[in-house]
């Protein structure tokens, strides 16, 4: 035993990921309350989950799922896709669809009203199918913002929010509720982040959230847009996006 | 993770095996591109541990399919690992038989230094690729995939003590190497 371990570091680290069950925790939990060591090493294993919150997810590409669907005799074609889009290859038949949407006398249900959080939930479950998320694949703002430029009748903002742990991963055109929105897609660890963004009827207003099938939805409007972050996160860290997006100029 | 029903556009309603499999192919491939550290390996590992699942699928006996597909992927890239850096082999990197689990990075006693490191995610990344292979995919595991000590021992054919003092290892040589860096 040394000065770093009372013996307890491993039982600690497993009651910090989850791992023990209530006697083996109220017997750590005991110990604990008057071990320096303890404390310590507590601080560590938070600041290290902390750090390792940032590191990237690699996510298979669409090639990659074709390529083993192929393989494995799943279909062997090629996903069906929610428009006849081809992600960073030019969105074929993508004028119809804009003529179609510009044509549309666009009315948006006000946020609250359950028609429209379902069909943002709806929206982002049916954008993880593969193949379907992104239009434009691009870490970068000044890449996704001009992509969006003449596909919309609005200009979407577009900020990079990397340095606050939700890298920026690209953006899609879709259709909420009959009206084109912008989407931009952000990452936190395995967890995707849609924010959807179409133009606000109202004034500006502060965040407000919801929930719906195991997916959290922040919504607020600024500068004239209406914004709604969809995700698996869990409220907090939604939150905080939503924090950091407001936040970031 | 993402449903199973969404792929059922890949599947026909008949092919098991891609249901059980596909749901799992970002896990698949997060995994893969952390031990081999290219995409275009982690690739070509991708797609050769999934026809090898499907060859060994008819002695799948069920539990997590996660785990089974890692543990193929896992396999499949130390096999590649190994083909990569020829005789001085992907694994053991000895790192488990320095048995020094108690002795404690001096940053102890001011571990939020480490949090500066969580401003940086490229720096946070190449730290986990400097880690030894070992210790890199039972954080990777753990962190990134939230997996159990038991699923991460079934992956990696490691006794659950052996995950446990990896796991501490990985993430005193992080803390470690992040008040270091936070130090310069
Ligand atoms: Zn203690």
């Amino acid at each position: 035993m040394s000065a770093g371990d009372c013996g307890k570091l491993l039982l600690l680290q497993a009651e910090i990921d989850g791992e023990l069950d209530a006697a083996e925790a109220a017997a750590l939990a005991e110990h604990r309350a008057g071990c320096p060591v303890c404390k310590r090493n507590e601080a560590l294993l938070l600041a290290a989950r902390q750090a390792l919150r940032g590191a990237t997810y690699h996510r298979a590409g669409p090639e990659l799922l074709r390529a083993v669907a192929t393989r494995i005799g799943a279909g062997g074609a090629a996903p069906q896709r929610r428009r006849t889009a081809v992600p960073w290859q030019g969105l074929i038949g993508f004028g119809a669809g804009a003529a179609l949407a510009a044509a549309i006398v666009l009315t948006l249900l006000p946020f609250g009203r359950p028609q429209l959080v379902a069909a943002l939930v709806d929206d982002h479950v049916r954008a993880l199918q593969p193949g379907h998320l992104l239009d434009v694949v691009s870490t970068n703002q000044h890449t996704v913002k001009p992509w969006f430029d003449g596909r919309l009748d609005f200009a979407p903002p577009v900020k990079d929010l990397a340095s606050s742990g939700f890298p920026l991963l690209g953006g899609r055109l879709d259709y909420v509720h009959g009206r084109s929105v912008a989407v931009l897609v952000y990452s936190r660890g395995k967890h995707l982040i849609e924010l959807f963004v179409w133009p606000a009827k109202g004034t500006a207003g502060q965040p407000a959230r919801s929930a719906r099938d195991g997916y959290n939805i922040v919504h607020w409007t600024a500068d004239g847009m209406s914004l709604s972050a969809v995700s698996d996160l869990e409220p907090a860290g939604l939150d905080q996006f939503a924090r950091e997006w407001r936040q970031t100029p | 993770m993402r449903p199973v029903a969404i792929y059922s556009d890949l599947m026909g309603p008949d092919n098991v095996f891609a249901a059980i499999a596909l749901p799992h192919l970002d896990a698949a491939f997060n995994l893969a591109r952390w031990l081999t550290g290219s995409r275009a390996d982690a690739e070509d590992v991708v797609q050769e541990a999934m026809v090898r699942a499907l060859t060994y699928f008819p002695t799948y006996r069920g539990g997590s399919g996660r785990a089974w597909i890692l543990q193929i992927v896992r396999n499949t890239a130390y096999g590649a690992l190994k083909a990569r850096r020829g005789e001085r082999g992907a694994g053991h990197t000895g790192v488990d038989a320095a048995a020094d689990i108690e002795s404690i990075p001096d940053l102890a006693d001011d571990p939020e230094k480490a949090l500066i490191l969580s401003d940086d995610l490229e720096r946070m990344d190449a730290l986990i690729a400097s880690l030894p292979l070992e210790l890199r995919e039972t954080l990777v595991l753990r962190e990134l995939e939230e997996l159990s000590y038991r699923e991460i021992a079934q992956i990696t054919a490691a006794p659950i003590g052996t995950v446990m003092s990896r796991l501490w290892r990985a993430r005193r040589m992080l803390t470690q190497a992040a008040a270091e860096g936070a130090r310069r």
